[in-house]
């Protein structure tokens, strides 16, 4: 073995240390995974409020697109239907936008979500008390654990943002194409679209790691000797 | 190595937590020395101060004065890197439940240490094995915990302990949630593994099949060192106690 064998408290032993307790990038990402499919339903539940939450901010905004694909037509009876479906539509605008009203509630649906997202990975946390304990007691750094719970809700963000995206879109095109038939769907404009989609999903992976910020650090900083607690 | 170096010091340790506006001293003066490759239990009933010396012992707990040496470090000295280097290379953990990482299988639970210690994946997995084999769980590797009883998660832990070759397994009731047979033969292995691998064992136990194989017995009384009894001495006072048990 090496030097480092024999920890003393010169300092500078210390780096060669911290190269020994490791924890590869690949191996995380692999221990996070697993502890997703494990407790696949506990997950689903803790993502399923951040889906709600992007599949509305993607319905409304893919709304958007589709009423500004229906307007770049020019033709006055679209922008007639436009107005009788609800649309704000001043006689010069040439452009649909979401509405100050709408805006605030997406707004507050988000909010309601992250704090939804803390209060559910806050409780996982306290379930996995010991398995935390546990791992820091085979020598796992708090930066490990910190990684461990940021990677889960990142790919639960990813997959859930992503699957919100698609299916408030989906509805948006449904709605539209109820409202104004099959050329709303038609006339979408596809980058519009696209970027309404990624929009929503990074969104909803921003969301997803602020939720979890909080309790990863209370997780990281729970002492080993939790492990040892017989009972709760 | 010399065989009677000392691979645990306790010098002069006290400990006090402050429970509102209450002290409470858990340890009240504390030396001990702890031989290398010795099987050690510490029995004391529950409140004694037992707990906390053992988790002093095996750097989870800081004392409030005095000084722990592990392995000759002293342990309030190191920093959250070296204490986790220490836990990671130097001590393995045996708890009374099991702690077995419920998410993983009994390879991926022994590989878990290894992998922190910077192995590569397949060398890790190959000494994973080969302790799985000498626990007796050899054919078990693929196994998530709830498929295994008691003493197999119980094995399993010893081999996760012995993952890095520690200097010390620190073992706290570790027959708590074993029946009688189960319990003894988990005891009976760690004592075989003690003298195999020159590993010191330390646990903290209300057992008293424990003192049967103990080579050393460290009795916890209010907060100080009651005695100490090495294994020749005991035999009496087993007796003694089995007789006043009938």
């Amino acid at each position: 073995m090496n030097n480092a064998d024999h920890p003393t408290q010169s300092p500078g032993n210390v780096a060669g240390i911290r190269r020994q307790v490791v924890l590869p990038l690949g191996k995380s990402i692999e221990i996070a995974y697993n502890s997703i499919r494990v407790r696949f339903f506990r997950s689903l539940i803790t993502t399923l409020s951040l889906v709600l939450a992007v599949s509305f901010l993607s319905f409304v905004n893919v709304s958007t697109d589709v009423a500004n694909g229906l307007l770049a037509t020019g033709q006055p009876e679209l922008r007639q239907a436009l107005v009788r479906a609800g649309y704000d539509l001043a006689p010069e605008d040439r452009r649909a936008d979401s509405s100050s009203k709408q805006r605030w509630i997406v707004l507050l649906s988000l909010l309601v979500c992250a704090v939804g997202i803390v209060n559910a990975q806050l409780m996982a946390v306290t379930e996995r008390f010991r398995e935390i304990g546990t791992m820091k007691c085979l020598g796992a750094l708090d930066r490990f654990v910190m990684r461990l719970f940021l990677l889960e809700a990142g790919m639960q963000g990813l997959v859930g943002a992503a699957a919100g995206a698609l299916g408030g879109a989906l509805f948006a095109l449904l709605n539209g194409f109820i409202l104004f038939g099959g050329q709303a769907v038609r006339l979408v404009p596809a980058n519009e679209l696209l970027l309404s989609l990624l929009w929503a999903t990074a969104a909803g992976c921003l969301l997803s790691l602020i939720g979890v910020a909080y309790p990863a650090w209370v997780a990281a900083r729970m002492q080993p000797v939790e492990a040892m607690r017989v009972e709760q | 190595m010399t065989t009677n170096k000392n691979i645990v010091r306790v010098t002069n340790v006290t400990k006090t937590f402050q429970l509102g506006k209450i002290a409470v001293h858990a340890l009240k003066g504390v030396e001990l020395e702890i031989p290398t490759g010795q099987y050690v239990s510490i029995m004391g009933p529950s409140g004694s101060g037992k707990s906390t010396l053992f988790n002093m012992i095996g750097g989870l707990d800081k004392p409030t004065t005095g000084k722990v040496y592990i392995d000759e470090v002293d342990v309030s000295q190191l920093d959250a890197y070296e204490l986790a280097w220490l836990r990671c290379r130097k001590i393995g953990y045996i708890f009374q439940t099991f702690n077995i990482i419920q998410v993983m299988t009994a390879l991926e639970n022994v590989t878990l240490p290894m992998t922190f210690a910077g192995m590569r994946n397949d060398e890790a997995i190959e000494k994973a094995m080969g302790l799985l084999d000498l626990v007796g769980l050899g054919d078990r590797f693929q196994h998530k915990p709830f498929e295994l009883s008691g003493g197999q998660q119980q094995r399993v832990a010893i081999a996760r302990a012995l993952a890095n070759d520690p200097a010390i397994i620190l073992a706290d009731e570790p027959t708590g949630n074993l029946d009688l047979k189960t319990g003894e033969e988990i005891i009976n292995l760690l004592q075989n593994l003690s003298h195999e691998r020159d590993v010191t064992v330390i646990s903290a136990t209300h057992d008293i099949k424990m003192l049967n194989v103990s080579d050393l017995v460290v009795w916890i009384r209010d907060g100080r060192i009651d005695k100490i009894e090495s294994r020749d001495e005991l035999t009496i006072s087993v007796g003694r106690i089995d007789a006043r048990n009938a």
